[in-house]
Order: structure tokens, then C-alpha cells, then sequence
């Protein structure tokens, strides 16, 4: 995978990204210095609970941050252009056509009073200047390729008449229309149902596979995360806390939060009692000093509530930003909790048998 | 299933909803012919998609809605029938209710106290300082502090208005408690501290919870038997072992075959199988009813359906 990676062609590259919001009570730290490379062709996953600052992070990429945000640090890199710093002109280029976006939620990503088909035509008509009938054309192949059936007679219908399920399906033709190269889905499948998530899920990687897209994937649903990522990035209060590749991340976590949440989710196959994560996440508008994870975490050290653990890398593909991985620390030979040692044993077990 | 070891009998309820008048009448059958029963100190779950009746079901049995056929009976005492302040406060000192959202479910205008102590007021409590005692035991037991009695639910996190909301539940020590959907609005983290909180009080109180949710893994951890419903039918109940290993009505192979496991290997393996009840089921000259296809697994399903589950079982036993 290493070597797979390095060969591989990097379409997007954020540097040490700073976002801060003002807001009444002070400035609160969204994002507090992120990196990571997307490649061609590969699923980033992005998991965290709400208010980590996954969905703040791919707004910056997009130029849709709200405004009462501050970019304050950092770079976005995307074919030769620094996205913190292009004119809004230019990002109706990018946009739509270079970057597709799928929202959370199908029904208000979409305008009621207009047609599916005039939403879909909108961006084909003014973005690339197709006549109508030319637009229609493509639009009922687009609708074709997301699986609606008898697209003709949908065309002309509005999103009421539309099943949650269809609706993403809808959002998601929107988002291919511009024929983009990278494509970010922000929890596309949070408020559908779990079959028909997995069918939406399914329709994400078959048009991924099929255009070559490089997909950012939003989610706190790990299930979700084992099933569409290549690589993950688990993020905690505005910071990457470890990266690695889905395998790394589910079977070999090392940063004490990828345990907590791993350890946290309700397993199909025992009743032992979950190990909640106690306390809730800081508040950013005074991050706290050291690791921001110290006060919820089990492991913590002294140096955790003084100082910032830098990234440690464990593979070429693996890292992680916790003491714990420090020549020091790691002499102490600190483990991942017993249960979810087992659960992971498990877990292979269970993939090699179905293999 | 007329058996007086279930502390709640549900028998074929209905719940229809009916819109327009004349010609343009429409009916929706919400809850169709549901029947199962809940024994006493257990968790019985009801998943399924949403809009397949799962909610109104548990709205219909706490009397939310007046229910269009079927009898509910709680301890033998039916609570389905014609509403009378004699078995409104028997509901109410007997069955609680915890809801989805914990935003939308709290007056903001009301206190914290106001809020769980509402309970004990509306059933004749005078005593403020009694009251308030109670409110601040049950504060602790739901893992809050007495300062917090007297703030507005807007000061608390999302976790913390879910306590509020089961503190609310617990205060009038009801024997049962249906709880719809309590954790699917919370993130992963803080939903293992209200699952958890949730088992401590049922071990604690010896509570019977209906638990409502469409997250089938948490179901499956957290109830004893589970139901699966499809537009309005409960299509089969077994116990949550049975369930997973052993499912028999194709939607629950279904909901099964969806369900993403944070595990890497057997996810890009998984095969997702659909439900289509057109093909699924040939019900042209056969009606389905619920039977107790092996002891404890009761299906949805027509005569010559049920010889094939059976020959199933023989075949896994």
C-alpha cells in the first residue's frame, strides 16, 4: 500500500489549515491546523463526533464557509491554485464542475418548487452552455447512470414526489453533472435508512470506480467508514489524531481516541458493557492546553496536559498524535484496552472465515 | 397470545389514519395487525425502516393516539379502550415515555426542576421542598448535579438533555418505560454513556423497556427479543441471538444483509440482499398470520411459507 501510495497522484493537498469562527463569546478554533493529501482515484474517510471540524474542513475546500469564519492559517492546494486565497470568480470554475458536493440532508439540498429536471439542467445550461434539449439529454443519461427508474416521466416531477433514497440519488446526479474529479459527500447517508444506505453507499463506489473520482467521505459512522475508505483520518477538536490506511485504523488503532470510539460502538456479537468515553468534547473557544483529548482519556500522561503531541509515524501510511507513541512513553509498553483487543481478534477471524 | 406472563399484550392492534372525505378518502394503515407481548424486566426492540409504523406503535400503546382496532393489555387491564381520568393515571403512573429528540422534547421555557418535577405535581404533589428532593435524587441518579435544577434546558449538551429526558421518565417510578429512538440523535461517544446509563437503571428499578430504534446493532445490544417491522407488520420476533443467526422473513435478511460492521475485511465482502415482497411472497391464495415457527421465533407467514421456514431450521439444527 505504501509504495501504491507514493506512486500515486496527489489531486489535493491541504497544509496545516486554520479556521476560527467569531462568535459571541470569542473566537472559537473550528479547525486548528490540518494536513492531508487526497490521491486519485482512493476514499478519504473523515470520521469524528459533531463539532470536530470535519464538515468546517471540506467547507473551506469548497469556499462555502460561513461569514463569521477566518481562514487564519494554512493552504489548500488544488491543481496549482491555493484555494484560501482564490477570488470567488474563479471558484464558480471549480465548484460544481471540478468538485461535486453531496449533502447530508436530500430534501433541503434540493429547491422544492423547482423540477428535478430543471435542477439538474441548471448547472449543464449555465456552466457549459448547453441548449435545453441537449441538456435534457444528459440529464435523463445522468439519472439513468444514478439507477431512477423511468427517468422521462421523473424529469418533470419536484422532490415531494421523491423517496428519501431517490432524493440522494437526485443530489447525487446533481453533484456528477459537472463531471468533476474529486467528489465529497458530507454524511450522505446519515438520515436514510439502513437498506437504503447500503444501496446508496454501493451507487458512491460504483460511480467512483467508474470515473475515477477521488472521494472525501464525511461520517462519525465507522460501519460506514470499513465499508467505502481506503485511507481515514479520525479527527478530535479541530486536529487530525491519527491517519492510516482502513485496515491500520480497524485492526491496528493507536491513538487512545480510535480506541474510545471503536471500544464505544455496540458489537453485533457480545453484551459486555460499552466503554463509554466519560466527559464531552472542549469547548474551542479556549482549546485546552496539551492534548485536547487528555481530560476524557484513561491514558493520559502529565506531558498530555502540557504539551501538544506531535504526529508519530508508524508506517509510511500510519500516524498518530499521541505521547503515547513517544521512545519514552512507549517503553511503559501501554496497550489498547483488553476488550477491544479481543473484539478485534475477532473481527479478523471473522474476515478471514467469509474469505 | 393470551398469556399472563407478559406484563403488555398487544393483540392486533391497528392504528389507520385517514385523510379527505367522500371519493377522495385515503387510508393509511400505520400499524396493521401487530401483536407481540413484553415480559416483565425485559427489553424487547422494535427496529425497522422509518415509516414502517414502529414509532406510532409505541405512541398508540401510551395512548398518544386512540387506537382504530386491537386491545392492549397491561398487567390484564386493557388500555386500549374509551379514555377516562381513571386510566389516564393509570397509564401515567405505569408506562413513561422517552423521546428521540432531546432538543425538541424539553420546554425551553421551563426549568430543569420544573421539568422533571412536572410529573410529580400533575399527580397531586404539594410539597415543594419534597418535590425538589426528588428532582435532585434523580438528577444524580441520571449522572447530573443538583446545580443543575435550576437551569434551562438551552445550558445542556445533547447527552445531558437525553438524561434529563429519562429523568423525567424514571421520577414517577413507572413500571415501564417506551423509549423511541433515545439515542440516534446523540454521537457515538455519548450514546455508549446513555446505553449504558439506560441498562443500570433497568438492572436498578427492574424496568420493562420497549426500546424503538432503526440502528439494529444498538438493538441487538441492548434488547433481550426484538421485533422487526415492514409497513405496518411486525414480520418476525425472535430473541436477538435467534435473530441474527437465524432469520427467517426475507425482510429480515434484508435489514441484516445492510448493516455496516466497523470491520474492514468482511465489509468489502458484504453481499446486500434485497427485499421485494412481490417476489418475496406469492400471498395470491394464501393469507400470512404470526406463527410460532419454533419456540420463542414467531414469523409473518403464509401456510406453505411456514413449511419452508421449518424445513430451514431442520436443516441449520
Amino acid at each position: 500500500m505504501a509504495a501504491e501510495n507514493m506512486n500515486r497522484e496527489v489531486v489535493l493537498s491541504v497544509k496545516d489549515l486554520k479556521v476560527n469562527f467569531r462568535a459571541y463569546g470569542g473566537l472559537v478554533q473550528a479547525v486548528r491546523g490540518i494536513s492531508f493529501d487526497l490521491y486519485r482515484g482512493e476514499t478519504l474517510a473523515i470520521v469524528g463526533e459533531s463539532g470536530s471540524g470535519k464538515s468546517v474542513s471540506i467547507k473551506a475546500i469548497l469556499g462555502i464557509l460561513a461569514n463569521n469564519a477566518i481562514i487564519a492559517d494554512g493552504s489548500i492546494m488544488y491543481d496549482g491554485m491555493d484555494l484560501t486565497k482564490v477570488k470567488e470568480d474563479t471558484f464558480h470554475e471549480i465548484r460544481g464542475n471540478r468538485i461535486g458536493l453531496i449533502f447530508q440532508d436530500p430534501l433541503s439540498a434540493l429547491n422544492p418548487i423547482m423540477k428535478i429536471g430543471n435542477q439538474i439542467t441548471e448547472s449543464l445550461r449555465l456552466n457549459r452552455k448547453m441548449k435545453k434539449e441537449e441538456a435534457k439529454k444528459v440529464a435523463l443519461e445522468l439519472m439513468k447512470s444514478v439507477g431512477i427508474p423511468e427517468p422521462e416521466k421523473r424529469f418533470d416531477q419536484y422532490p415531494f414526489q421523491f423517496s428519501g433514497g431517490m432524493r440522494q440519488r437526485i443530489v447525487i446526479a446533481i453533484a456528477l453533472a459537472g463531471d468533476p474529479e474529486i467528489l465529497i459527500c458530507d454524511e450522505p447517508t446519515t438520515a436514510l435508512d439502513v437498506t437504503v444506505q447500503a444501496k446508496i453507499l454501493e451507487l458512491i463506489n460504483q460511480i467512483k470506480k467508474e470515473r475515477n473520482l477521488s472521494v472525501i467521505f464525511i461520517t462519525h459512522d465507522l460501519g460506514v467508514v470499513a465499508n467505502m475508505a481506503d485511507r481515514v483520518n479520525v479527527m478530535y477538536a479541530g486536529k487530525v489524531v491519527e491517519t492510516g490506511t482502513a485496515e491500520e485504523i480497524f485492526f491496528e488503532p493507536a491513538h487512545p481516541y480510535t480506541w474510545a470510539l471503536l471500544s464505544s460502538m455496540p458489537d453485533l456479537h457480545t453484551k459486555d458493557r460499552l466503554d463509554a468515553i466519560p466527559g464531552t468534547p472542549p469547548n474551542m473557544i479556549y482549546p485546552p492546553k496539551g492534548d485536547a483529548f487528555a481530560a476524557r482519556n484513561a491514558y493520559a500522561m502529565k506531558i498530555d496536559y502540557e504539551m501538544e503531541p506531535p504526529m508519530f509515524k508508524i508506517t509510511d501510511t500510519h500516524a498518530a498524535a499521541t505521547w503515547l507513541l513517544h521512545p519514552k512513553a512507549a517503553a511503559n509498553g501501554i496497550e489498547m484496552p483488553a476488550g477491544l483487543k479481543a473484539r478485534i481478534e475477532r473481527m479478523k477471524r471473522s474476515g478471514a472465515l467469509n474469505g | 397470545m393470551a398469556d399472563s406472563q407478559y406484563i403488555l399484550e398487544v393483540n392486533n392492534l391497528c392504528q389507520h389514519f385517514s385523510s379527505g372525505r367522500g371519493k377522495k378518502q385515503l387510508t393509511v394503515k400505520a400499524v396493521d395487525d401487530v401483536t407481540f407481548g413484553v415480559r416483565p424486566a425485559e427489553t424487547f426492540g422494535l427496529v425497522g425502516e422509518s415509516g414502517c409504523g414502529k414509532t406510532t406503535t409505541g405512541r398508540t400503546i401510551i395512548r398518544l393516539y386512540n387506537p382504530t382496532g386491537g386491545e392492549v393489555l397491561f398487567n390484564g387491564r386493557d388500555i386500549a379502550g374509551k379514555m377516562n381520568p381513571d386510566l389516564r393515571k393509570y397509564l401515567t403512573d405505569n408506562i413513561a415515555m422517552i423521546f428521540q429528540d432531546p432538543i425538541e422534547s424539553l420546554n425551553p421555557k421551563m426549568t430543569i426542576e420544573e421539568i422533571i418535577g412536572e410529573g410529580l405535581k400533575v399527580r397531586g404533589m404539594k410539597d415543594q421542598a419534597e418535590i425538589r428532593k426528588m428532582v435532585v435524587d434523580m438528577l444524580r441518579k441520571v449522572g447530573l448535579v443538583e446545580e443543575h435544577a435550576t437551569r434551562y434546558p438551552h445550558e445542556f449538551s445533547g447527552g445531558q438533555r437525553q438524561r434529563i429526558g429519562i429523568a423525567r421518565a424514571i421520577i414517577v417510578k413507572p413500571k415501564m418505560i417506551i423509549a423511541d429512538e433515545p439515542v440516534s440523535a446523540l454521537d457515538v461517544s455519548v450514546q455508549a454513556q446513555v446505553i449504558n446509563l439506560l441498562n443500570d437503571l433497568k438492572e436498578e428499578m427492574g424496568l420493562t423497556i420497549l426500546f424503538i430504534a432503526h440502528n439494529l446493532s444498538v438493538v441487538k445490544y441492548f434488547s433481550d427479543r426484538i421485533g422487526v417491522m415492514y409497513f405496518g407488520h411486525l414480520v418476525e420476533v425472535a430473541n436477538g441471538e435467534d435473530l441474527y443467526k437465524n432469520p427467517l422473513h426475507p425482510y429480515t435478511k434484508a435489514l441484516l444483509s445492510a448493516i455496516p460492521e466497523p470491520n474492514p475485511i468482511t465489509e468489502r465482502q458484504r453481499v446486500r440482499i434485497d427485499y421485494v415482497p412481490a417476489r418475496d411472497h406469492d400471498y395470491s391464495n394464501e393469507q400470512p398470520s404470526m406463527v410460532e415457527v419454533e419456540p420463542e421465533h414467531f414469523v409473518y407467514c403464509s401456510p406453505s411459507e411456514l413449511a419452508k421456514y421449518r424445513e430451514q431450521i431442520a436443516a441449520n439444527a
